[in-house]
């Protein structure tokens, strides 16, 4: 039999289709190649091996009986954010090292319904908060391109694991980058769609103004395929919006000729290293040479993002986490003292570092004194990001820039500076603040690291992110390239 | 240092977070710099701007007031650490 692992979903479609191999010889296959090489990335939690095959022998039953699914015996993977009934779901966590979800997250059943088996729940940032994966109580996954480097976080082993090619899909979740960024870093492709398009019901809240799920594929044509299986109005998600899907694989297909790019100033600034510059600055070319048009436009209060999205997230991740009490679910503490000393401990041992500092940083804007100076503040600020966006919306009809100002740096070079890591996302948070649809697409390579190119769309323009960046992997191959040790 | 021991410690409990003595110090240092750095914000003109409430300013749904779910405590609770009778159990809260 030919690779299997090499192939992307919509090449190992046509495959089960013309049943050149089955799902259950598909699932084996991978199966057995993430029990080879899990050990050297540590991208999985959980690997769900009986519950995979199972999974792919109904999808083989269901083909024989001519009743295919839209990912009908497709394997996928999961973050560990997303609730799997009866499978641990983490969320990178100790705190959660116990639960059992009782349910499925709606991503979780619309993917099932359609066919799709589930490898495993892969390894991700504490909650989803980090940019390196090194926050995860699991310990870090290792970027396949560089096994001393950060895959990017916080979905690092959904990246990894389409990087390694032990999956061809993964999903993610995003609240300030976290599947953008280390789609970029591992030379993959990562879409987070538009705020409510995607049901959040059963993925575990960080900030929930911000979090969004999407997915992380080698293809923009295999992020389109998955999107339009997951996007989708969800009455259980009381931030759900209810619009109709577009058949994204079809206007994926279409030219990017008279596509108006618009390009912000200050996203090539000091801040970003000059080899990723210049490969940025080639894709935009390349756009320019399939018909596109270049604008350049201002986004006044862009430089603010950051420090605004380190008052709103953290703000709200200390409310989010405040169910963490260790009665119901989850790491309860040994011989509480009396219901504070439980509660207290409970949280202190099983939270880590980074997860504390950011609910502290959210407890400290959000009390008595200090609300309207920070909370409120931030929401104006992040009002004016909005209209920044808005604004330059008016003139084009997408906005092209890096996605990380970096490749992937070393593990363990960040993990001491809370600023520096957080700035590794300076480039990705204006979307989540204004709630706009990105995606990240590998343009190249820097000292054998893969770079991404960043492009933002208005609200319910993912056709138009995927169709840019599929016309984009139409003449170029990056997304094709493998990591040596993962061929 | 824009944070004091007494305001982490302060902090800690509004948050119910018990840290170990060692983590103050390193809590107070982080805290500060991350408090430094979002200051920035203060320089910002917001003059009668209305803060976000959702990115696409959408409202809540309202549901018809009826049930839809079923009971399904006895799986929920599987999860909990500590149950009698359908009820959790905490440390003594009544003398």
């Amino acid at each position: 039999m030919m690779k299997l692992h090499t192939q992307t979903l919509s090449e190992l479609s046509a495959g089960l289709e013309r049943r050149e191999f089955t799902s259950v010889e598909l699932t084996k296959a991978l199966l057995d190649r993430i029990a080879t090489h899990n050990d050297k990335l540590n991208v999985f939690v959980t690997i769900t091996k009986d519950e995979a095959l199972a999974a792919a022998e109904r999808a083989d039953a269901a083909r024989a009986r001519g009743d295919v699914g839209a990912l009908n015996g497709l394997p996928i993977v999961h973050k560990d954010i997303f609730c799997t009934r009866g499978v641990k779901t983490s969320c990178g966590s100790r705190m959660l090292d116990n639960f059992i979800s009782p349910y499925d997250a709606t991503v979780v059943e619309k993917l099932a319904a359609a066919g799709a088996v589930v490898l495993g729940k892969t390894n991700m940032d504490e909650f989803a908060m980090g940019s390196s994966n090194e926050t995860s109580f699991y310990g870090p996954v290792k970027n396949p391109w560089n096994l001393d480097c950060s895959p990017g976080g916080s979905s690092g082993g959904s990246s990894a694991a389409v990087a390694a090619r032990f999956a061809p899909a993964a999903t993610g979740t995003d609240t300030g980058g976290s599947i953008r960024q280390p789609a970029a870093l591992t030379g993959t492709v990562g879409i987070k769609p538009t705020y409510g398009r995607v049901s959040r019901y059963g993925m575990i809240a960080f900030a929930s103004s911000l979090d969004q799920a999407g997915v992380i594929t080698r293809s923009a044509e295999d992020a389109a395929r998955l999107l339009g299986v997951m996007a989708g109005f969800d009455e259980r998600d009381s931030t759900s919006i209810d619009q109709p899907v577009p058949d994204y694989t079809a206007e994926i297909g279409r030219s990017i000729e008279g596509l108006r790019v618009g390009i912000v100033r200050q996203h090539f600034d000091a801040g970003l290293d000059e080899q990723t510059g210049v490969r940025v600055k080639e894709a935009i070319a390349a756009l320019e040479s399939m018909g596109a048009t270049t604008v350049e436009v201002n986004l006044p209060s862009i430089d603010l993002s950051v420090p605004t999205y380190y008052v709103v997230a953290p703000a709200e991740c200390s409310s989010n986490l405040s169910r963490f009490d260790g009665v119901r679910f989850g790491y309860r503490a040994k011989d509480p003292e009396d219901l504070l000393d439980l509660y207290c401990r409970s949280r202190g041992e099983g939270f880590g570092d980074e997860v504390k500092r950011r609910i502290m940083t959210g407890a400290y804007v959000l009390s008595a004194g200090y609300y309207d100076a920070y909370y409120l503040k931030a929401q104006q600020v992040r009002a004016l990001i909005a209209e920044d966006f808005k604004r330059a919306f008016a003139e084009v009809d997408v906005i092209a820039g890096p996605t990380a100002p970096a490749p992937a740096f070393r593990l363990g070079d960040k993990v001491d500076d809370p600023i520096q890591m957080y700035l590794n996302d300076i480039y990705t948070i204006g979307a989540n603040l204004a709630g706009l649809p990105a995606i990240s697409v590998p343009c190249g390579f820097v000292d054998n690291l893969p770079v991404g190119l960043h492009l933002v769309g208005p609200h319910f323009a993912e056709s138009d992110l995927l169709r840019c960046a599929h016309q984009y992997q139409l003449q170029t191959d990056f997304h094709r390239a493998c990591p040596e040790a993962f061929q | 240092m824009s944070l004091d021991k007494e305001q982490v410690q302060h902090i800690a409990m509004l948050a119910r977070l018990k840290l170990k003595p060692e983590e103050y110090a390193q809590s107070v240092e982080k805290l500060s710099r991350i408090v430094d750095f979002v200051d920035q914000l203060a320089a910002a003109d917001t003059d009668g701007v209305v803060p976000m409430a959702h990115p696409l300013h959408a409202t809540q749904r309202l549901r018809p007031d009826a049930v839809t779910d079923h009971d399904e405590r006895d799986r929920f609770q599987q999860n909990a650490a500590a149950v009698s009778d359908g009820l959790y159990l905490v440390p003594k809260v009544i003398e």
